[in-house]
């Protein structure tokens, strides 16, 4: 990924381009993502329910291929999605998962 | 018809006309007329007032949607907003084809509610996440779909 692109990953959002958590069709819990640092952050806050929900409809993988255009997190957000995990496990790996991309996109080159 | 601390005061006969229409608005001014023992051109010059004063708000069709193949889904999404800001969630939200009506009520925490129509879950969904929740001072949302109706009328004078 070069500077450029990896800075587009990293970038503040708009209100329009923000992750919205709801926990289920409509019901909108408050917490929002600004931008993939804000995202790795609300992974740690918000209820696994939240999490579940989003995995499972491909929010995580729509946002992070549409919205970062990060093509490597969405591989593999989508791996993690294969081996179904649920509860603290998919909180524990998504964080893991987003925490490590993060920290790599902020590596100087 | 005269005004009466701004709300417009009715004669009898104007009672009469509404509870008439209510009841069938395709009646033409002769038949109400009938009805009611007054001549056809009175009824139209007492329509005519009641439209031009805005008790009668508008003219309009009850459609079956089931019946012409659009199926569809109506929610009851609740929005909590920070008070500064819910005259304006409120108007964009009316603003919204989707939404059918919009109220705000005052219980523990400002609260808007509204109807939403769409075509299934997935729009109804991707309606509050993308166009609701990024409004400024929406502080989270409840939605329950409506999953059968026992009645809906309109309050009848």
């Amino acid at each position: 990924m070069t500077t450029s692109s990896s800075a587009r990953t990293l970038r503040m959002l708009s209100r329009e381009n923000a992750f919205y958590f709801f926990t289920s069709v409509g019901n909108y819990t408050g917490h929002r993502a600004m931008s993939l640092e804000d995202f790795a952050h609300k992974i740690g806050e918000v209820e696994i329910a939240s999490l579940e929900f989003h995995l499972y409809r491909g929010d995580f993988e729509k946002w992070t291929a549409e919205v970062l255009e990060d093509s490597e997190l969405t591989r593999r957000i989508s791996d993690l999605k294969h081996l179904e995990p649920v509860g603290n496990a998919l909180r524990d790996q998504l964080h893991f998962t987003v925490s490590k991309r993060l920290e790599e996109l902020k590596k100087p080159e | 018809m005269k005004l009466k601390n701004q709300a417009i005061s009715l004669d009898a006969l104007d009672w009469k006309i509404l509870r008439a229409l209510q009841k069938n608005s395709k009646q033409t001014y002769s038949e109400i007329g009938r009805q009611l023992g007054v001549a056809h051109s009175t009824i139209y010059d007492r329509i005519r007032k009641l439209e031009k004063s805005g008790v009668i708000k508008k003219w309009t069709v009850d459609i079956d949607l089931k019946k012409i193949g659009m199926n569809h889904i109506t929610a009851r999404m609740n929005v909590y907003t920070d008070p500064k800001e819910s005259d304006n969630v409120a108007k964009k939200l009316s603003d919204a084809k989707e939404v059918l009506e919009v109220s705000i009520s005052l219980s523990e925490e400002l609260l808007i509610i509204a109807k939403v129509f769409a075509r299934d879950q997935d729009e109804l969904h991707s309606f509050i996440a993308k166009k609701v929740a990024p409004l400024q001072g929406v502080l989270r949302i409840r939605t329950s779909i409506i999953t059968k109706k026992y009645k809906e009328e309109k309050f009848l004078i």
